[in-house]
């Protein structure tokens, strides 16, 4: 009976997860996290603008195979994080408790993402019905508008909801088939982190999501700035960091995109419009004729 | 004569002049600003001359509107916005489109004949292309108001309020109609400035809009430069920004309404790629090469100004192009049989020189065809850069003039990377004869309007606008009139 | 002729229907007005072949439209002669003696007009026949059903043969393009029987509708164009039946100017199959020159 008490339990290492690995940050900067409890405190690490940059190469990368994925496939996949987070669902509420939630909130917050991760997988093969049209042109031209993705995604978490922020972040992204590099809250690395690991075990392609620990303030300006992000998510950004995004932003006329933490989709309301503002309407022509 | 391979244009059958009467039109000496549904003179009293690019002699004197004047054409929106047009029965709102519709198609030769005048755009496309479309525009727009519950099942939509809107000088009327027929049928209100350059229609629209009764305040009409955008973009009591113009400004537009809770839509610049296969039909590409760039002097966003050709029909191809421009005639806008107008302004003029120039020190082959341009007013004939790379500013750069850079192709990656190969993305061409490699090549390119064995067809119903820099946001159809509605899903 | 053979059709570039028919709205939009107007309409009257082809000809109608022919209106002096009268090959003989020496072609119609279905040695004896009694231009038709079943070596063959049987007399090839049933088609025939040597192709019978078309005869120009860019040989065009006014006419005319040019805008390269046309194109002439509007019953009717 004192084997317990006298084991000494394996720590583990919090790292980034970029193009499918979890490199630790090429800057060798971390960030000293307490946990609750009497645990020692974490070595969260501290992403660097390289790290931001590997990780929209990655993305970058990644987007022409997952773009060309069926929604069909991506729902099985989106489904199946859903499934692994469940597989994890106590993992993932000791995450929770250890930045700071109680016993049942933690619970609460692990089934809210896994019904969120089910509705988005269940958008993958439909967001393109509802967001398409067969247009009625006077000339004699078949006519269509569909959704297509919008490239990468820049997605800053929620600062709270520490599970299903996240979720919400980088889900309607990933459903839409773009890319996405993922900024954790500050609140909520470990979760994050532990996030990544449920990725990387759910069929999700290498690149297809990354996801940086770091401060947030440091790296947004490198999200609105990067000319090679095509939208960037924001949640939770006060009003000046959030202007200053915008005139960032314009330098490549990034889509813009706020996120109500206080509202997630998925969960008090349909998750439709976070797909649809990610996704860019393209109008085909073609003649009708023999 | 001009001729191309063994065949002979402008022989012994010459078409005689054939200019539109400009009898019927009655164009004031001054125009005021158009607010709260009447006309006044700007605060500060100033005008400015608006050209006729085709004669370079004044057209009429336009006034310049100030950040005072600005402020009491949004004051006007928001009054009109509280106390008529969002109470109003939406059927109602619908039947003032109507009106405005109907009103632009019976004006339409008057309207077509300003428009010409003003900008310098060919009668024959005024006439049978912008002011149609701007009728049929309003007129697709006036049967919506009331059905918007439909467009968008479980949603409570709602209108957003006072939309500033600010239009580029390529279709001045067209463009209007564009933004003010799905603010107006989503219960919004607007304020517009048309460009500098060609205000001279959306001053008859608001005559217009008097003839038929509408409503004092719902649409108010600015006039000036950039001055006066910045001004209306600034204004404190916008709840919405449309603009359609170069990406430059869309981009300073974005920065101006930084920190503020304003929505905005732009339409922006292009690069278009349109790419033609061994395969196509050689006769009808050459016809949307044509129509692609040389249809408004390449003074169009969406103009295909980058030819992508199979290097396997290269030849019979070009050989094709040359003669068909042989037969555009440049000139008189007013002549009825004129292909090729004159050059908006002085500016853009010298703007498309440069790019001729910078063209010729990148090494590119210049070559012009169709009829001699006239001596007087801002003309360019249409021209061919051959010998060019990716690499040169002109295949990067958008000219917005009657340029047209060639490269060819190898294979479907190639076209296809060189086609996306590009910060713009608003439209794209694709000539073959393959409906697979249609249904794959429409899918890679990125671009927000694809043509397939056609180009530069336009129509109310259908969304337009761009990817990447060219834009924010679409025109026209269902997705167009999203951006002038809140559309709260219904829980 | 025996070294000519059949190309490979399957190779040939395919027609986009809507493109053409917006090509030819644009050519339609332009504005023919005073001399140009005129002009057109002069050069529109020298290449009509003046047509009657009904199983109701008599000696008497050729007569008469013989006399139109060389007249077309007393009160007009120095209006330009019709091109060529066409009739079937029964009033060749006619038609020759009644045209003589005043430059109007004659052109007969052969090869089992209006069907072509008889046997070959017949329809070749036809074209004899029509040649022998003086005809300087033979119309004949294609075997469309050979040509619809895929047929095209015997199409080829027969017209080749039809070429030979012609001596001297040129052979317009009509395509009968209104049971041709697509526009690639139109190209296809367009390209067989220019290479199986026609001297000039031509769209219909005036016998089925549709009869000639601005869109057909756009396809038709622009394989004119790259054969003889191909080859170096010139072949002319007729479009025949349904055009019966001024303005259509005035619209092939653009269609042609910008479409082949200066070199083929004459009746040695063109040609209207037309019965009523010329007076129509009369009537407007004599609105020019007199700011009235005319009636019909002021222009003879043969």
């Amino acid at each position: 009976m004192t084997t317990d008490k006298q084991r000494l339990p394996v720590s583990k290492t919090y790292k980034l997860f970029i193009g499918g690995q979890f490199p630790r940050t090429e800057s060798g900067r971390y960030t000293r996290f307490e946990v609750s409890g009497d645990a020692p405190p974490v070595n969260v690490c501290r992403a660097s603008r390289k790290d931001f940059r590997n990780a929209c190469v990655a993305a970058r990368d990644a987007f022409g195979t997952w773009s060309a994925t069926s929604g069909y496939l991506r729902g099985q996949i989106l489904y199946r994080i859903g499934e692994v987070l469940e597989g994890r669902h106590a993992q993932f509420c000791a995450e929770l408790q250890r930045e700071g939630l109680s016993a049942q909130a933690a619970s609460a917050e692990v089934d809210a993402a896994i019904d969120q991760c089910l509705h988005f997988a269940g958008w993958t093969d439909k967001y393109v019905q509802v967001l398409s049209a067969v247009n009625p042109v006077s000339s004699p031209h078949f006519n269509f508008s569909a959704p297509q993705p919008t490239g990468v995604v820049a997605a800053v978490a929620p600062a709270k909801r520490g599970l299903t922020g996240f979720v919400a972040a980088i889900l309607p992204a990933i459903a839409g088939t773009n890319t996405v590099v993922a900024i954790a809250s500050e609140a909520h690395p470990l979760t994050a982190v532990a996030f990544a690991e449920v990725l990387h075990a759910s069929d999700v392609p290498a690149g297809v999501v990354n996801v940086l620990t770091g401060q947030w303030d440091e790296l947004l300006p490198h999200c609105a700035s990067h000319m090679d992000v095509n939208a960037l998510v924001l949640a939770d950004v006060d009003a000046k960091a959030r202007a200053e995004c915008q005139i960032a932003a314009a330098d490549n006329v990034k889509r813009l995109v706020h996120i109500d933490a206080a509202c997630l989709p998925g969960l008090e309301q349909d998750g439709l419009d976070a797909v649809g503002d990610l996704q860019e309407i393209k109008t085909t022509w073609h003649p009708v004729a023999n | 004569m001009s001729e191309s391979g063994n065949l002979a244009f402008e022989g012994s059958w010459q078409y005689s002049p054939a200019p539109e009467s400009t009898e019927h039109v009655t164009v004031k000496a001054d125009y005021g600003l158009f607010i709260d549904g009447a006309f006044a003179p700007a605060v500060s009293g100033e005008q400015y001359a608006s050209i006729n690019p085709a004669t370079e002699q004044p057209f009429a004197q336009i006034a310049q509107a100030g950040v005072a004047d600005v402020d009491r054409a949004v004051a006007a929106a928001r009054k009109a916005f509280d106390s008529v047009w969002q109470p109003m029965p939406a059927a109602e709102r619908g039947k003032y489109l109507f009106r405005i519709a109907r009103a632009i198609a019976e004006r339409s030769r008057e309207f077509a004949v300003v428009e010409s005048m003003d900008g310098g755009k060919p009668i024959r496309e005024a006439r049978d292309i912008d002011i149609p479309l701007a009728s049929a525009h309003f007129f697709y727009h006036a049967g919506w108001a009331d059905k918007l519950q439909y467009a968008w099942p479980g949603r409570a939509v709602a209108p957003l309020g006072v939309a500033a809107q600010i239009i580029p000088w390529n279709f001045p009327l067209l463009m209007l109609a564009w933004k003010i027929a799905p603010a107006l049928a989503a219960g919004n209100t607007v304020v517009l400035k048309p460009a500098e350059t060609t205000p001279l229609t959306a001053l008859k629209f608001a005559e217009l809009c008097q003839d038929i009764g509408l409503p004092a305040g719902v649409v108010n009409i600015v006039t000036g430069d950039g001055e006066a955008g910045a001004a209306l973009a600034n204004a404190d009591g916008i709840n919405k920004l449309a603009f359609t113009g170069s990406t430059a400004v869309g981009k300073s537009l974005i920065r101006t309404l930084a920190g503020r809770d304003v929505p905005y839509t732009l339409e922006l610049g292009g690069k278009a790629a349109n790419i033609v296969f061994e395969d196509a039909s050689l006769d009808e590409a050459v016809e949307g090469i044509v129509n692609g760039i040389f249809f408004n002097q390449g003074h169009v966003c969406c103009a295909g100004s980058r030819l992508l050709v199979s290097e396997a029909i290269a030849e019979p191809l070009l050989e094709r192009l040359r003669t068909r421009i042989e037969t555009l005639r440049v000139g008189d806008p007013l002549d009825k049989n004129t292909d090729v107008g004159a050059i908006n302004s002085k500016a853009q003029f010298d703007r498309i020189q440069h790019y001729l120039d910078i063209g010729r020190e990148e090494g590119a082959t210049v070559w012009q065809g169709g009829s001699a341009a006239p001596t007087t007013g801002y003309f360019c004939r249409p021209t061919l850069l051959t010998d060019v790379a990716q690499s040169h500013r002109v295949v990067q750069e958008e000219i917005f003039g009657p340029v047209l850079t060639v490269q060819t192709f190898r294979t479907f990656a190639e076209a296809q990377a060189k086609a996306n190969n590009t910060p713009y993305g608003l439209s794209g061409g694709v000539w073959t004869d393959k409906g697979s490699r249609i249904f794959n090549m429409t899918r890679q390119l990125n671009a927000g309007v694809v043509w397939a064995n056609t180009f530069n067809k336009f129509d109310p119903t259908s969304p337009f606008g761009g990817f990447k820099e060219s834009g924010v946001g679409r025109e026209g159809g269902l997705h167009g009139l999203r951006a002038y509605l809140k559309a709260e899903a219904m829980v | 002729m025996t070294d000519l053979t059949l190309p490979d059709l399957r190779r040939l570039t395919p027609v986009d229907p809507i493109g053409v028919s917006e090509r030819v709205a644009r050519l339609c939009s332009r504005s023919i007005k005073s001399d140009s107007k005129r002009e057109g309409l002069l050069r529109v009257l020298s290449m009509i072949d003046l047509t009657t082809l009904e199983g109701a000809d008599t000696p008497g109608k050729v007569l008469q439209l013989c006399a139109k022919a060389q007249n077309l209106h007393a009160s007009m002096p120095g209006l330009p002669q019709v091109a060529a009268v066409c009739v079937y090959p029964t009033m060749v003989a006619v038609a020759r003696n009644a045209v003589a020496d005043s430059g109007i072609a004659v052109a007969s119609v052969a090869t089992a007009f209006p069907s072509g279905q008889a046997p070959l040695s017949v329809r070749l004896d036809d074209t004899r026949a029509a040649v022998a009694a003086g005809a300087d231009e033979i119309d004949m038709v294609i075997s469309r059903g050979a040509f619809l079943a895929g047929d095209y070596q015997q199409v080829f063959d027969e017209i080749v043969a039809v070429k030979q049987a012609c001596a001297d007399a040129h052979l317009k090839v009509i395509l009968e393009t209104g049971e041709l049933g697509s526009l690639d088609q139109v190209r296809k025939a367009s390209v067989l029987a220019m290479a199986a040597g026609a001297d000039f192709i031509k769209t219909s019978t005036g016998k089925i509708q549709p009869a000639a078309t601005l869109p057909v005869t756009l396809v038709m120009l622009q394989a004119i164009r790259d054969y003889t860019h191909d080859t170096g040989r010139m072949v002319g065009m007729k479009p025949a039946g349904g055009i019966s006014k001024s303005k259509l006419a005035l619209q092939y005319l653009v269609m042609l100017n910008e479409t082949l040019g200066e070199r083929w805008l004459n009746k040695t390269w063109f040609r209207f199959g037309a019965s009523s046309l010329a007076n129509d194109v009369l009537m407007q002439l004599q609105k020019i020159e007199t700011g009235r509007y005319q009636s019909a019953d002021y222009f003879s009717k043969d």
